[in-house]
């Protein structure tokens, strides 16, 4: 049979992608995941129903993970962090994963700035949601789109 | 279970004023309960749930962190430095076991 090397890459590559997708898909004991509304129902509860104005957060977070295990969220909450003017809270969600709550920081004025990493799991591309409540009782909320190549939400 | 031990890394001395960035890192697997072993059988739930910060006995940052967390929870935050005395870090398990850490730093 005549080699043609770029449909034999491609094959390989996607069955590669298949086979990725299916391992990270056989670690859920549940195949149902949450979405948008899970993320909208819990931004509703934080809020008490007002809800949260955009601006005020930079994410950090990459446009495409390789590797849905550790992916990063880093944000940035434009505060002065004094007494009188600063922000609590701030709750990472994803709309994508079984649950839509990541983490949740507090913080105080000691922080000197409202900015916080860590890694996160993604299960597969999705919508990753910031929330941020201020001393004020306002909130603010940004949100960022990851691409995730191959899931990850297994022990 | 891989042994469970704690990494932070705050710097020895600031100025007075200045904004520094501390990162804390455990070894931990971070089980979210929803993985199966080799058997087929579902790994339990098994997180660290809790990550608190305090300087001088002063509470200055906490997390709640979710199963969504990677293993090896690794938290980076800021510290404003106004005097010289010691942090003290703590993360908590599901089913209560504390770890600890303690890190000192002077502050000109």
């Amino acid at each position: 049979m005549k080699y043609t090397m770029n449909f034999q890459d491609i094959s390989r590559r996607k069955a590669l992608g298949l086979l990725g997708g299916a391992v990270a898909l056989s670690a859920f004991a549940s195949p149902v995941l949450a979405d948008a509304a899970a993320v909208s129902g819990k931004i509703k509860e934080l809020t008490g129903g007002a809800g949260a104005s955009e601006g005020a957060i930079t994410l950090d977070i990459p446009e495409i993970a390789e590797n849905g295990n550790a992916v990063k969220i880093g944000f940035d909450v434009d505060s002065p962090m004094t007494d009188s003017d600063y922000v609590k809270a701030v709750h990472v969600m994803a709309d994508g994963n079984p649950t839509p709550e990541v983490a949740s920081f507090n913080f105080s004025p000691a922080n000197g700035a409202c900015t916080a990493s860590t890694r996160m799991r993604l299960a597969k591309t999705q919508n990753v949601v910031v929330l941020a409540e201020m001393s004020d009782g306002s909130f603010k909320q940004a949100t960022g789109t990851i691409k995730v190549t191959i899931g990850g939400c297994g022990g | 279970m891989s042994k469970i031990k704690p990494r932070v890394k705050v710097p020895k001395s600031a100025d007075a004023g200045e904004i520094i960035e501390i990162k804390a890192l455990i070894s931990h697997p971070m089980h979210t309960g929803r993985a199966k072993d080799k058997e087929g059988n579902v790994i339990p739930r098994k997180i660290i749930n809790t990550f608190r910060a305090s300087f001088n006995g002063t509470p200055v940052f906490s997390a709640a962190l979710e199963p969504a967390v990677s293993a090896n929870p690794f938290i980076s935050f800021p510290f404003k430095a106004t005097e010289s005395g010691s942090f003290e870090f703590t993360w908590v398990e599901d089913g209560g076991a504390e770890f600890t850490a303690k890190n000192d730093m002077t502050v000109g």
